[in-house]
């Protein structure tokens, strides 16, 4: 996808609304005693729609938004969501995943891989921090949460990028059956 | 072509990653009054606004999720509770006893604590946000330095302590909760008395941990642990004494004293704040006692 002006600004939008919501409402409802992280989802939404440069520059922003909004240490989300946001976008480059619910395993892994390189970043920072069943537990839960919200929110994203995205030749294919009137076969 | 657009696709993730690692490397050296520390202070004040609006825009969606939350819950709570209620009813009839001897004694003791919490000057404010991962265990506030909250107040909710103010800015303060890995806090078993410090079980979220306590083994699942207080003037606690912290929920044994690990359970819910109250005036207490 090339970055115009109006993509650019999409993108802005979805992911200042996307912190918003995930800062002010999504991180205070507990399900399962954790709270579900709608950020990486958006990242990989994101990286897999649009490829892996808009992907990686998407989710430095909302990296450093989120590190900025929270008085977190500045560099170390937007470094995870930089990698989450280029591999999602690379694996779309690469395989091209054409299943309806290649979305829902690029969400879990892409979550799986922030919380894990979050964990790892805290780690090297010198976080004394024993690896606990309670952490492991917490961070399986998440992309639990996730996995089930990683659809919707692939959704979500598709649809506000749509006219920017390039044609889908198998999206123009079901469109031709079904507003024509008459099949292929019977115009023939 | 094809190789300008690898080319450029890979000098854009460079970009990126160099940029991320020059942002942590000059935030984690710089100190809390460094440029990085005040651009984002100033962020915080431009965004507090939108993210204060869309709280309460929101907080019917945040309500019917966090009810369909509670109704799994409740039974597994109403169980429990009918199992304090049991326990609390003996309690009654003991403290009963107790009562009416304490009344006899009243008269020669000196109170420690004058006045409630209004002797604090609590200021109430509203979270508006907070923190979605677990090492990072803050929230955000809607008042700051000119409600006169300074860093280091404590923050108290109807349940118990919540936590300290992290940062602070004009209209806003960020509040590290109890079980952030920052906090730390001298507190005392309310049924023993028994000293101890309080600090996050770093790993293991939501969880606490009783530490440096002399006679671990007076410390019995179910105590009440509450804050100390300035025991001396020499070294003076944030907090106001008798703040309950949270009730001991359980003690891993090991080999010697010294090993007991004593996991405490926080009174307040941490997941769930809506209103705090910071309070602004912790000294009020020593204040108040000195001639």
């Amino acid at each position: 996808m090339t970055l115009t002006p109006g993509a650019t600004g999409r993108l802005a939008l979805i992911g200042l609304l996307g912190g918003i919501l995930q800062l002010t409402t999504v991180s205070q409802v507990a399900i399962f005693g954790v709270p579900a992280d709608l950020s990486p989802l958006l990242v990989v939404a994101v990286g897999f729609l649009c490829g892996s440069a808009p992907g990686a520059l998407f989710g430095f922003c909302l990296g450093l938004f989120i590190d900025t909004a929270l008085l977190q240490t500045l560099g170390v989300t937007s470094l995870v969501f930089t990698a989450v946001g280029y591999g999602s976008g690379r694996i779309r480059e690469l395989r091209d995943p054409a299943h309806g619910l290649a979305p829902v395993v690029v969400g879990a892994v892409g979550t799986a891989v922030a919380a894990i390189g979050f964990a790892t970043l805290q780690f090297l920072l010198g976080v004394d921090a024993p690896v606990s069943f309670l952490l492991a537990r917490q961070i399986l839960m998440v992309i639990v949460l996730n996995t089930l919200l990683a659809l919707p929110v692939y959704a979500v994203v598709r649809r506000a990028l749509l006219p920017y995205l390039p044609e889908d030749p198998r999206r123009r294919r079901r469109r031709a059956y079904t507003t024509g009137g008459l099949s292929p076969l019977s115009r023939a | 072509m094809h190789d300008k657009v690898v080319r450029r696709r890979r000098a854009v993730l460079a970009a990126l990653v160099a940029l991320s690692l020059i942002l942590l490397t000059a935030y984690f050296g710089e100190s809390s009054g460094g440029g990085l520390h005040s651009v984002q202070r100033g962020a915080l004040e431009l965004l507090a606004p939108v993210g204060e609006g869309a709280n309460r825009a929101l907080k019917p969606f945040r309500d019917l999720f966090g009810w369909f939350g509670d109704t799994l819950d409740a039974k597994d709570e109403r169980d429990k509770l009918k199992a304090e209620r049991d326990r609390l009813r003996q309690e009654l009839a003991r403290k009963e006893v107790e009562l009416r001897e304490y009344a006899e004694l009243q008269g020669l003791r000196v109170q420690n604590t004058a006045g409630g919490l209004d002797a604090y000057q609590p200021v109430e404010s509203r979270v508006y946000q907070r923190s979605p991962n677990q090492w990072y265990q803050t929230v955000t506030i809607t008042r700051g330095s000119s409600d006169g909250i300074a860093v280091g107040d404590p923050v108290v909710n109807g349940e118990g302590l919540v936590g300290k103010v992290k940062s602070v800015s004009d209209g806003n303060a960020v509040v590290a909760l109890l079980t952030d890995q920052d906090f730390g806090v001298s507190a005392e078993a309310s049924r023993s008395g028994e000293p101890g410090t309080i600090i996050p079980a770093v790993g293991a979220p939501g969880d606490l941990i009783f530490d440096l306590v002399p006679q671990a083994e007076e410390v019995r699942v179910g105590d009440r642990i509450v804050t100390a207080g300035t025991k001396s003037d020499r070294l003076q606690s944030l907090y106001p004494r008798s703040i309950l912290i949270g009730t001991v929920k359980r003690i891993e044994t090991g080999d010697g004293r010294l090993d007991r690990r004593i996991h405490v359970t926080p009174a307040a819910d941490l997941r769930r704040l809506d209103i705090v109250q910071v309070l602004t005036e912790p000294q009020a207490q020593l204040a108040q006692a000195r001639p």
